[in-house]
């Protein structure tokens, strides 16, 4: 039997250190489907979930996989799946149903070069807008980017930590690249690891109401076979969970589930600022991209460039207040993102014409280089 | 109806060069289709091994038309074009072909619908009882006691699904198992699928070096053994009648039979099977082939 938490440093692909920091978050069920290059989470959950008590199933498609986790976390594990394009497609309509009926539970999307079939093997950070808006209907998301393996580790914890809090599944909008690269991991002690559990329900079992919220907008949520009287329905519903057809209803529900995120945004919302304080120039990235701008920053400030970095860990819910404060203070605000402008779109919405607004990115399968930024970055100096 | 090999067409669709893995039998056999199906063929396929092989100019440049669907779609996709080419009064034989996991797994709805509406297509399900395309996990096809990068520590524990079976309960125009190791049998059973309208159904059996864990230079020999040891059985099935063929009919004839053994020997994949489980792997191949047998008259 292998411990629970793998405390000590290892040498660990982002995919492999993704599955170590669901396994150090208490994750009990992986469904799973296989895809590149995602699909060495699975293989590890696989081999490790089943020595950790948990269960791993191989479904038969993505739209299983993703049933499969609401249903394991509806009947109390902390559960996941991971996916990349296409899979992530698929999953659309069961991510929404789980920000609906408010199930927790994480999915890690290794993004690839889409659309459709793309650049299986080759990197991209394409999906970000798909992460906010892919499911129908108005909602809000969280959604992390992490830039590393040691990052794969640690916001896989986060993002279980964030789901159970706030009881919605929480994205992770990684990239080949950090799926696929082997670094140096630093797995801690378990009692070093700050574990959130779902807020359960207190009273009398029979007046328990499974969706009425408490003061942070989230209701307790009570596991199937616990006692509890609960209703689940993706249809508009109230606080019993009795479907509520009424456009009043919808309003009050909707209203909800954007709140919770939205009104706590400030405990949410996580970003890294590099040499920001005298920037002219504020490069904006995430991800893998993150890294290449942060030796383009450096690389600039030799040349005289005033530049800064800042780097979203967390993508969604959208830092709008920061980009906006920024953008008051720079001269111009860069986008480094491996796509044709997505949260490029995002930052000069937020920056509201105070600065110039830039974009440094292209379609997919490789990453930004330094080189490139560093080039832009040249050009808008001048 | 049944052609020699020296009576095979000249005609090539797949050029020489693959990007498959070595020894791989999916070429084999997809060559030998080609040939009974010819160039009046389009064909759709999702993301699978035959993505692989597929077009990827120059390396195995195809001589028909294919179309590239989404995963769980090939059976669907194919009723779009059986219904394009009927709505412009085209004539084309629609050669719809997916994986074990893009048949049995992922793409079973879309086959059966298709199926069930009676789609003028042909289906080709190869089984290479896994997913090979992204680094061997099970699939439903995966038999059991073989190990996958989803099954490493303990072997599968469930059977290989009997997705014959389903796809019979539907009734098809036409139903044929084959396997590479026959371009004979794969040859006839194309040819006579073409000349016949409705919904044609045919599980080809691909031996796997890579997946199974055995020498590249045997993959035609454990699709041999396969057949010989009646793990698969060559047979077509037109109206609820069973006709065993080639290889597999002239064992039913002569009685000869081998044991499962040296197949399973033979691959890595099997090699934490314990003699219990070989011996259910026996006894399960033995009431498939009297079944079989039995159905077909002998």
């Amino acid at each position: 039997m292998r411990p629970e938490v793998l405390t000590g440093e290892h040498f660990l692909t982002g995919d492999e250190a993704c599955a170590e920091g669901a396994l150090a978050a208490g994750c009990r069920f992986f469904g799973a489907y296989p895809i590149t290059p995602a699909t060495e989470i699975a293989e590890r959950m696989a081999l490790y979930l089943p020595e950790v008590g948990g269960t791993f199933i191989q479904m038969e498609d993505e739209i299983a996989a993703m049933a499969a986790v609401l249903g394991a976390s509806s009947a109390g594990a902390k559960s996941m799946s991971a996916t990349s394009g296409p899979g992530f497609s698929l999953m659309m309509e069961n991510f929404g149903l789980g920000i609906y009926t408010e199930i927790p539970c994480v999915l890690v999307n290794v993004q690839r070069a889409g659309p459709s079939t793309g650049l299986p093997t080759m990197p991209a950070q394409g999906d970000m807008m798909q992460a906010r808006w892919g499911s129908h209907g108005p909602y809000e998301v969280i959604a992390l980017a992490p830039s590393s393996p040691q990052e794969m580790f640690y916001q896989t914890i986060t993002a279980f930590n964030l789901s159970e809090t706030f009881r919605l599944p929480v994205l992770i909008m990684a990239d080949e690249v950090t799926g696929h690269l082997s670094e140096k991991v630093v797995i801690p002690e378990a009692d070093a690891i700050k574990l959130q559990t779902r807020k359960l329900p207190r009273g009398r079992k029979d007046r328990f109401k499974p969706f009425q919220p408490g003061p942070d907008e989230v209701p307790p949520m009570a596991a199937a076979g616990e006692g509890y009287g609960i209703h689940v329905t993706g249809l508009t519903h109230d606080e019993r969970g009795y479907p509520a057809m009424s456009p009043e209803a919808h309003e009050k529900l909707v209203a909800r589930i954007v709140g919770k995120i939205r009104n706590n945004r400030h405990r949410i919302i996580q970003t890294e600022s590099y040499r920001l304080d005298d920037a002219e120039i504020a490069i904006i990235s995430y991800g893998v991209s993150g890294r290449s701008s942060l030796a383009a920053v450096d690389e600039a400030r030799e040349k005289g460039i005033k530049a800064g970095l800042l780097r979203l860990i967390t993508v969604w819910p959208f830092p709008e207040e920061l980009i906006e404060s920024l953008a008051k203070k720079m001269k111009a605000l860069v986008t480094v993102e491996i796509n044709l402008g997505q949260i490029h779109l995002e930052v000069e919405r937020c920056s509201r014409g105070r600065c110039a607004s830039f974009l440094v990115g292209h379609a997919g399968g490789t990453v930004i280089s330094p080189d490139r930024i560093l080039e832009s970055l040249e050009a808008i100096h001048k | 109806m049944s052609t020699a090999i020296l009576d095979l067409p000249e005609k090539e669709y797949i050029m020489p060069g693959t990007r498959t893995c070595a020894g791989c039998g999916l070429p084999i056999a997809y060559r030998f289709m080609l040939k009974a199906l010819g160039p009046n063929t389009i064909m759709t396929h999702p993301a699978c091994c035959l993505t692989i092989l597929h077009g990827m100019y120059p390396k195995t440049p195809v001589g028909i038309n294919a179309v590239n669907n989404t995963f769980a779609s090939t059976a669907a996709s194919a009723a779009g074009l059986a219904a394009g080419f009927k709505a412009t009064g085209q004539d084309f034989t629609v050669l719809a072909m997916a994986g074990d996991g893009g048949t049995f797994d992922m793409g079973i709805q879309a086959l059966s619908g298709a199926a069930e509406r009676e789609t003028d297509f042909i289906y080709v399900c190869y089984d290479n009882e896994a997913y090979m395309n992204t680094g061997v996990q099970r699939s439903s096809a995966t038999p059991a006691g073989a190990m996958t990068t989803t099954t490493s520590v303990v072997p599968k524990e469930q059977s290989k699904k009997d997705f014959i079976q389903i796809m019979e309960a539907h009734h098809p125009a036409y139903l044929a198992t084959t396997c590479s190791s026959y371009p004979g049998d794969v040859y006839n059973k194309f040819a006579k699928a073409r000349n016949i309208k409705g919904t044609r159904f045919i599980h080809l059996a691909i031996p796997c070096p890579t997946g199974w864990g055995f020498h590249t230079r045997d993959t035609v020999k454990i699709g041999r053994l396969a057949v010989e040891s009646a793990i698969i059985v060559l047979y077509e099935v037109e109206k609820g009648e069973v006709r065993l063929t080639g290889k597999s009919l002239s064992m039913a004839k002569s009685g000869r039979r081998k044991p499962v053994d040296e197949y399973l020997n033979m691959q890595g994949r099997f090699r934490k099977m314990t003699s219990a489980q070989v011996e259910e792997f026996q006894k399960q191949t033995d009431k498939h082939w009297e079944e079989l047998l039995r159905r077909a008259g002998f």
